[in-house]
Parts: structure tokens; C-alpha cells; sequence
């Protein structure tokens, strides 16, 4: 049995979830150049947001198909409400301080929301549940898809397509380009910059949370620590595709995704390699990947190289 | 005015915070006089959040039971017992410093836990030194009581050291013989999650299974914290394995068992009983349907000694599952109970009252509610039972009892 379309299609599923995740992280770095450390948490935030309103808000039994957009909505309306919240209290009062504190205060924003799931969400200091839709697997060839994994590869590309469309074709997008470019000069041509730092920092949340509800339906359950791993990753992903460009987050993700999955499946197989395959180095090797992309393009796959940046 | 506001706060702060700090120390030196009973306590230590933590809060209902009993019946005249539970969150560096600050506690005469046997290799050492008495109800690692080379010359490595479950040389022999004979399997896939007691089990079944017969199919090892398994699970599928044996706990297991069915891998999964918790089943729902563990002992829900035991966990509202290690924290919490009557006579704690009770848990020899219990010359406990469980129907079904000699 030929395993490899499996692998590429677990690979894409993965790597859909890290590339929607580091969106997040690319396209703030793109306008502030910050990294929002607590990205990983605006995700996790998102699940639970997503569990709430199936929880708490839908009738109980609801039909996961009505169910699901409204958890979609309700999960990005908490991520996008703590994304935005982040940065207007915890990252523009020190917009103009070094670089190093807005850092620190990502790292501790993080811990904060992590902490304060981990103590005030019903039960959340063991895995919740996520509701699951009840179909499939389907089967493409030799390719089984769950339902889960679906949801995220169809997702995926809507979301990109349709952020794509936005940045190059709005007038927000377009500002958002230029405020990327030269936020001063920018501000000079009469672009608010604060608003577009803000609808960056929501649509990295609502993609966060996209990926969150994708994260709960593909594994069964969402923990209070999901973000650290997952925000890792996704800034791995991010930083291998080229910080600050959102096709190269995307396209970061997806690498990731199917090098950890190749790992996973096929250095095992390498004579002379079986100590350093398997599931337990799939991280390993994805990390090689990175050292190695970053050692002969430190701008990352499809960044630019930009002097005065990072 | 600003600044003297800032001077008087200042000092208002100081001098609260030194109010504070006598406070503390009046408490801790003259309790004595308040209370007429001498107050001993009951270490636990188990993961009380985070991973494992439903088996780790049951590990503390089951020895706040003894607990209360104890008090309640007035076992040890002149003493009232209460409960110390530390988290360690299934981390061995947390173990270590939940112990050091155990031994520190001269209240504390015993402690129960930990959960995980990798969390116990850190905390032997620091129990030994103090002499303080360490019952685990669940660690199941061999070379904790045999030392490093039980497979051919066991020695005891710390006396401060008994548990109350089985070991895995027994637990892993015992589910690759169910597997053999009764589930006539042939061709298994072996995961585990690299810790000292999954690597340790899936080393032993395997070691079982290949003696019956059976073939290893492929093995494969997973990160505690890892979620997705999709790229084994299209390892796994390919190599037609007939039966999936996993050792770890029930937090990477869950995951796997769901993305196994639900990428077409209609196999049962197999595990020891770290996998044994209803987390497992609530989590992954209908996919869990037909996997099986094995667990030391027989079910406590099946055992009249156990019948009173459940009805006051259930009435007590207590978190967490009793059913993995409930009843043994209960028996262990006991041992050392009744080891403390034999030591402290009449309130008084006499000088090295903690190597006293090591000696005294040495000789127990009571029945639990779990079963008899006693401890050979290791510190393992004599009751080798073991139970083979299956999800039957969204619950854990007992389907064999036994023991098991190698």
C-alpha cells in the first residue's frame, strides 16, 4: 500500500492549521514588528470561545451544522475582542519604548491568559470536550479525510483567498501595505496607522480562532496549554516562510506541516536512521528544516530581504 | 504633601507586613496550646492539574476518605489526621521540590503518591534521606522497588519506598497473554510515549507478545503534549497491524484512538492503566469503543470490602476518577495510619517516629478495601491481581480478572 498521499494530505491538514496560526504572528510583525508572543494564547482563547457558545449559548443538541458558524463566529468574536485588547492596552503604550519590552509584555500576556482559563473556565484544568461533526471519514483514492481535517482544508484557502483579495484590492488592504512599508510616511499621507495596527491585530485573531475550532473538531478535546505548542510552531512557520510576508506564512505552514509528517513517516525507513525516526523527532527534524532554510536564506522561503527590518 | 503621603504609606505598608510576618511564626510555634489533639499530617502528592490530573484527584479523594475515616473512628488515640496535597502536575522536577517541602513539614509522618513513576524516580531519594514513608498507590515502574537490574539481580533500592499496585513486569505479561489467547491476536503496532513507565511497558508487553507467537508489526514513540498522530496513524494502517498496544497515559491516548478510527484503522487499542481513567472514554466518545487496558487489582466498584468506600466518594462530591487508584490510595493512606497507631501513643510523637513507621509499614499486614494488603521484601505489595478492562458500550467493562507470575 502506497502510504504517500496520506502523508501529503496529513501534512496539508497540519500544515493548513500552523499556516492559518502564523498569519497572526506574520502580519503584526509586518506593520509593528513585534512578536506577539501571546498569539498562541488569542488561539487558545478562541477555542474555548468557540466551546462557550456551543456550550452555553446554543440549545443543547443543536445540529453541529447550524452550530458550527455560529461557534466560528462566536470563538473570532472572543479572540478578535483579546487580540484587539492586547494591543491597545498592552502593546500601544509602549509603542514607542525598545523593542525588548513590548516583548516581555507579550511573554507575560500570554502566561496571564493561560492562567486566567486555567483558573476561571468550568473544568478547564483537564481537557474539554469539543463537539464533533458526526460524518465521515470519506475516502478519495487511497486518501481518508475526517471531518475534522476537511473542515480545515476547506478553511484554510477561503480564509487566505479571501485575506489576499483584501490586501491587495481594499483601500484598507492597501493602506495596510503602506503602513507595512513606511508607517511614518504613511501617517503623513493621512493612513491612521492605529486603526490599521488594530485590523491587523483582529484578523490574526479571527484566523487564530478558525484554526482554534479546526484544532478542536480534528483532536476531540481543547486544553488550556493548547496555545503554547501550536503558537511555537506557528511562529516556526511563520519565520521559515519570511516574517512579515503572509503568502510566505502560509506557505511556511504548509512546509512544516509536511515536514514534520514526512518525518514521522519515512527516516525510520532510511538505513542506519531508525534510532532518529518516528513520532518522537518529528519536532527535531522540523527545527533541522528551519536552521537549514534560515542558513542559506535568512530571510526565509519567500521573504524579502529587508535591511532595516528584524 | 506628595511625599509625605508616600513617607506614611510607606511605613503603614512596613509595618503591616511585619505585623504579618509575627503572625506567622506565633502560628506555627504555639499550636500546641490551642488545640488539645496532636495534629499529624498525610502527605499526597499527584497531578491535581493539567494531565493525568483526573487519576491524580482521585488518588486525593481516596486518602481524604481514609482521612476522615481515620479521625471519625478515632483510630490513633490523641491524634486527628488532616491532608497536605501538593499538585506536581506530572512533572518530576515539581515531584522533587513537593517532597523536599514534605520532609520539611515535621507534621507530616507519611505521604501518599505520587501518580507517575517517572515523578517517583525523583522523589525516592529525598523521602530516604528524611525517613519519611512513601506509599504509591499506582506506580507501576519495576525498578523502583528492584532496582535498575530486577531482570537479573533485584536489590531494593530505598526502604522508605512500598506501593500498593503491581508492577508492569506482571501488568505487561498480563495484557500480552490476554492478547494471545483470548483476543488471538498476531500482528501488533507498539507506540509508547518514551517515559519511564510507557517505554517501560511497552517494552515488557512486547517482550510477552513476541514469546506467545505474536509479531511486532512496527513501533513508533510520541511526545507527551504531542496532539496530532495523523502521520503514525498512516504508518500504523499501513502496516496491518491487528491490534495497536500503547504505553502512556490516557492523555495521548485519547487523541490516538480517535484519529486511528478516524482514519480508517478499525483496530482496538491497547494500553496499561495509565490509559485506565473515564477521561479517556468521555473524550474520545464512540471511537473508544472496544479498547482495552489492563489495571492492577480487581474493580473496586465489584468489590463488597470497596462498597462503603464508593458511596461516601460519591456522597463527599470529591473530583476525579476513584475507580484507577481510589481504593488503593485508600489502603495506602491506611498503612501508614495504622503504622502511625503503632508508633504514636496517646498524642505523643517520640523521637525518630519516622524510621519508626517505616519498620511498622514494612510489617502491615491488613485487608483493604482493594484487597489484602502487605509488602514483600521490595516494598511491592503481595496482591498480584490484575483485571483486563474494555469499553463496552461507553463504559469500562471488567472482562477478566487474574493474576499473573511471568
Amino acid at each position: 500500500m502506497n502510504t504517500l498521499p496520506q502523508q501529503l494530505a496529513n501534512g496539508l491538514f497540519l500544515g493548513s492549521m500552523y499556516g492559518l496560526i502564523a498569519i497572526g504572528y506574520t502580519m503584526v510583525y509586518g506593520i509593528v514588528q513585534l512578536i506577539n508572543f501571546a498569539h498562541g494564547e488569542i488561539f487558545m482563547t478562541g477555542g474555548f470561545g468557540a466551546l462557550t457558545v456551543y456550550l452555553y449559548v446554543l440549545p443543547d443538541g443543536t445540529s453541529m451544522w447550524i452550530a458550527l458558524p455560529a461557534m466560528l463566529i462566536g470563538g473570532g468574536l472572543v479572540a478578535v475582542l483579546i487580540a484587539v485588547g492586547a494591543e491597545r492596552f498592552a502593546y500601544r503604550p509602549l509603542r514607542g519604548a525598545p523593542r525588548l519590552a513590548p516583548l516581555i509584555t507579550a511573554i507575560g500576556l500570554s502566561l496571564a491568559l493561560q492562567q486566567a482559563v486555567f483558573n476561571w473556565y468550568p473544568n478547564a484544568k483537564t481537557d474539554r470536550n469539543f463537539p464533533q461533526i458526526e460524518a465521515g471519514p470519506w475516502h478519495i483514492g487511497s486518501i481518508s479525510i475526517s471531518s475534522g481535517s476537511l473542515f480545515v482544508i476547506v478553511a484554510a484557502p477561503l480564509c487566505m483567498a479571501a485575506l489576499a483579495l483584501f490586501v491587495s484590492m481594499s483601500r484598507t488592504g492597501r493602506a495596510m501595505q503602506a503602513t507595512a512599508q513606511d508607517p511614518d510616511t504613511a501617517q503623513l499621507m493621512g493612513i491612521d496607522t492605529n486603526k490599521i495596527i488594530v485590523i491587523a491585530f483582529a484578523i490574526g485573531g479571527f484566523f487564530a480562532a478558525v484554526a482554534a475550532v479546526s484544532y478542536g473538531l480534528r483532536y476531540g478535546s481543547i486544553q488550556y496549554n493548547m496555545g503554547f505548542q501550536m503558537g511555537l510552531k506557528a511562529f516556526t512557520a511563520a519565520v521559515l516562510g519570511g516574517i512579515g510576508n503572509i503568502y510566505g506564512a502560509m506557505i511556511g505552514g504548509l512546509v512544516l506541516g509536511l515536514a514534520e509528517t514526512m518525518a514521522t513517516s519515512y527516516i525510520d525507513g532510511i538505513p542506519g536512521m531508525q534510532q532518529l525516526g518516528g513520532g518522537g523527532w518529528s519536532s527535531v527534524w522540523a527545527f533541522v528544516l528551519l536552521i537549514l532554510v534560515l542558513l542559506f536564506r535568512p530571510q526565509g522561503l519567500v521573504g524579502e530581504r529587508v535591511a532595516d527590518r528584524a | 504633601m506628595r511625599q509625605r503621603s508616600l513617607v506614611i504609606l510607606t511605613s503603614v505598608l512596613t509595618t503591616g507586613a511585619l505585623t504579618l510576618t509575627a503572625c506567622g511564626s506565633r502560628d506555627d510555634s504555639g499550636d500546641k496550646s490551642s488545640s488539645s489533639k496532636t495534629e499529624i499530617i498525610i502527605g499526597v502528592d499527584a497531578p491535581l492539574t493539567g494531565q493525568n490530573s483526573a487519576t491524580g484527584l482521585g488518588i486525593q479523594g481516596g486518602v481524604q476518605i481514609a482521612v476522615d475515616d481515620a479521625n471519625k473512628n478515632n483510630t490513633v488515640p490523641g491524634v486527628t489526621f488532616k491532608v497536605q496535597a501538593l499538585d506536581d502536575k506530572a512533572i518530576p522536577a515539581s515531584g522533587q521540590q513537593n517532597a523536599t517541602a514534605l520532609v520539611n513539614n515535621e507534621k507530616v509522618l507519611g505521604v501518599v503518591g505520587p501518580l507517575n513513576s517517572g515523578v517517583a524516580t525523583q522523589m525516592q531519594q529525598v523521602f530516604a534521606a528524611a525517613n519519611l514513608v512513601e506509599v504509591s498507590p499506582s506506580n507501576t515502574a519495576p525498578e523502583l522497588t528492584q532496582g535498575k537490574n530486577w531482570q537479573t539481580s533485584k536489590s531494593r533500592p530505598f526502604k522508605t519506598y512500598f506501593r500498593t499496585a503491581t508492577t508492569d513486569a506482571l501488568q505487561g505479561g498480563f495484557a500480552a497473554e490476554y492478547a494471545s489467547t483470548t483476543l488471538k491476536k498476531k500482528n501488533v503496532f507498539v507506540v509508547d510515549d518514551k517515559q519511564t513507565y510507557g517505554a517501560g511497558l511497552a517494552k515488557l508487553f512486547k517482550a510477552g507478545f513476541t514469546k506467545n507467537g505474536g509479531k511486532v508489526a512496527g513501533e513508533d514513540h510520541v511526545n507527551t503534549g504531542d496532539t496530532d498522530f495523523s502521520a503514525l496513524v498512516t504508518k500504523i494502517k499501513k502496516s496491518k497491524a491487528d491490534l495497536v498496544y500503547y504505553g502512556g497515559q490516557y492523555d495521548e491516548s485519547e487523541k490516538l484512538t480517535k484519529q486511528l478510527k478516524d482514519g480508517g484503522v478499525k483496530v482496538p487499542l491497547f494500553g496499561g492503566d495509565g490509559m485506565f481513567s473515564d477521561t479517556y472514554i468521555q473524550t474520545a466518545g464512540k471511537t473508544s469503543e472496544g479498547d482495552l487496558v489492563t489495571s492492577v487489582g480487581q474493580p473496586v466498584d465489584s468489590l463488597p470490602s470497596a462498597a462503603d468506600f464508593i458511596k461516601k466518594y460519591k456522597a463527599s462530591g470529591l473530583k476525579g476518577d476513584y475507580g484507577t487508584y481510589g481504593g488503593y490510595s485508600y489502603d495506602a493512606a491506611t498503612a501508614i495510619i495504622k503504622a502511625i497507631a503503632n508508633v504514636v501513643k496517646d498524642g505523643k510523637v517520640p523521637d525518630g517516629a519516622r524510621a519508626k513507621i517505616v519498620d511498622e509499614v514494612q510489617k502491615t499486614k491488613f485487608e483493604g478495601i482493594a484487597g489484602p494488603v502487605s509488602f514483600d521484601e521490595y516494598g511491592d505489595t503481595t496482591n498480584k491481581q490484575l483485571t483486563v478492562y474494555q469499553v463496552v458500550s461507553g463504559k469500562w467493562k471488567a472482562v477478566k480478572s487474574g493474576t499473573f507470575n511471568g
